[in-house]
């Protein structure tokens, strides 16, 4: 469903991206795993061109997202949830109203059928009751489910998660890891996960894939990522400073 | 010599890039504004961030700057035995010049530097970019109902101005330095021609454009951490300053 091609990135003379390969397969979810400062957000923003490559493609059913012109990105988009590591809620507005947000904006939908909607994304991640309240009235794990509960209010195709369990605690992170599977299932959706919380998370995840020297090391089913014999994995999953990855 | 010349070059060669890429944001906001759907509730909530929350300093602005006049005018006139003159030259000193670029200075600080503020962080803390996924054009959402509100909020802000200045000087001049009021007034009713409000009104568009054009675009392009809010802020409230006395002098110069 969508394909990265070769892509290149640099921010003025550090370059990022050396030439990305990967395939995402529709309906399941693909983690990205790398040391952090690595590129895993950057790749990310590529997916649905909030960033646009040096050099390369990012195909989408087999068009090129990085020729679009602006209302065909606005369209293209509009297929995308996206879950910001801060989860990034407009927080001059109550929960309520940044979940309904989208749904204002991009659909005609009734008030009534919007309340109705975005109460059920409310129920669905536990934050019923608390649409009232303000972002910064919540703690962090509360925001990144009200970040999915908007993520998800548009039924979108495909979901990305910017390092969903950064800053929570290991049982925080591992509910936001159910959260995110129970969703998948429930909607189908293809769902792409930067992260760097292993092994936790390949529980969730169909396949992963490593971002190491600006490069996809390896990419796997999760089953077998976490026996591959690759040394680049091995030492991303022992959290050793010497290897292959030039950590400093 | 051709490093300093090296220097100089790429220098202006940036601040031309910087002057196109503030151009095409104004361009833009403005062929956002008018294309649907329209922003109707937003510009509303603008015109009272920036009209009516700026009220207050505007009145106490006015009024304190107008007392002043009333002193400053009757000290000079008086030396010329043209106290009389007091109410046409503070009426013409505040319409002409003093009420625009005063309230716009003061709509800079209050609410400018706040618009700056207030983007920066939503630009730190991925907000724009969460706009953008959400395929909603973050400048037809957040700059151009505040570039539409000041047009409409900052010729009532400097009427406003005027008025409370005008009345600050009455009351010094007559109330204080025992100006006749008649004299007063009719002063003003015979110097003060249409020319004189319109041009007033014309600069006060124009800053109340300069000013969220600046802030926003600033805040806008923050860069993405806590000094690159305040850094965006500050550049925001004396880039605005600046152009203001710029664009004033040139208006100035036109109108007059």
């Amino acid at each position: 469903m969508i394909r990265v091609i070769d892509l290149h990135k640099s921010f003025r003379s550090q370059k990022v991206l050396k030439g990305v390969n990967l395939e995402f397969v529709k309906g399941k979810i693909t983690t990205i795993v790398g040391t952090s400062g690595c590129g895993k957000t950057v790749l990310l923003k590529h997916l649905n061109a909030l960033l646009l490559p040096d050099k390369g493609a990012v195909l989408m059913d087999g068009v090129d997202i990085t020729k679009l012109r602006q209302k065909e990105l606005y369209e293209m988009r509009g297929r995308f949830g996206v879950l910001f590591q801060g989860a990034a809620l407009l927080d001059s507005m109550t929960i309520f109203d940044n979940v309904a947000f989208p749904l204002r904006e991009k659909t005609r939908m009734s008030e009534s059928e919007i309340r109705k909607k975005v109460d059920e994304r409310l129920d669905q991640v536990g934050l019923e009751g608390m649409g009232y309240k303000y972002p910064a009235e919540l703690s962090g794990g509360m925001r990144k489910r009200a970040g999915l509960a908007r993520a998800l209010v548009t039924d979108p195709e495909i979901v990305l998660f910017d390092e969903p369990t950064t800053g929570l605690d290991p049982i925080l992170a591992a509910s936001i890891h159910q959260l995110i599977a129970r969703t998948q299932k429930t909607f189908g959706f293809t769902g792409v996960v930067v992260s760097h919380t292993i092994p936790q998370v390949f529980d969730i995840s169909d396949y992963v894939a490593i971002l190491a020297n600006g490069v996809i090391e390896e990419a796997k089913p999760a089953n077998e990522f976490l026996v591959s014999k690759n040394p680049v994995v091995q030492q991303f999953i022992r959290g050793e400073t010497e290897g292959p990855i030039h950590v400093l | 010599m051709l490093f300093l010349l090296r220097q100089i070059g790429a220098f202006t060669l940036r601040q031309l890039s910087e002057m196109g890429r503030m151009f095409l944001f104004l361009l833009s906001a403005f062929i956002l504004a008018f294309r649907p759907p329209g922003k109707f509730r937003l510009i509303v909530y603008h015109l009272k961030t920036i009209g009516v929350d700026s009220l207050s300093v505007v009145l106490l602005s006015g009024f304190f700057t107008g007392m002043v006049m009333g002193f400053q005018g009757y000290y000079s006139l008086r030396k010329f035995n043209a106290e009389s003159w007091l109410g046409s030259a503070a009426a013409l000193g505040l319409l002409r010049e003093l009420g625009p670029v005063l309230s716009a200075f003061m709509v800079t600080g209050r609410t400018g530097s706040a618009m700056a503020a207030e983007l920066g962080t939503m630009r730190a803390t991925e907000q724009i970019d969460a706009l953008y996924s959400m395929a909603i054009n973050p400048i037809k959402y957040l700059v151009s109902p505040r570039i539409i509100a000041s047009l409409i909020a900052m010729p009532l802000l400097t009427a406003i101005f005027d008025v409370v200045g005008i009345y600050g000087a009455y009351l010094i001049g007559v109330g204080l330095l025992g100006v006749s009021s008649g004299s007063y007034i009719a002063g003003m009713e015979n110097a003060v021609v249409f020319q004189d409000v319109y041009s007033g009104f014309i600069k006060s568009v124009s800053f109340g454009l300069i000013i969220t054009w600046v802030c926003c675009y600033k805040g806008f392009h923050a860069p993405p951490m806590a000094t690159g809010v305040s850094q965006a802020t500050t550049e925001s409230v004396v880039l605005s300053f600046v152009l203001v006395l710029v664009w004033d002098y040139f208006l100035t110069s036109i109108m007059l």
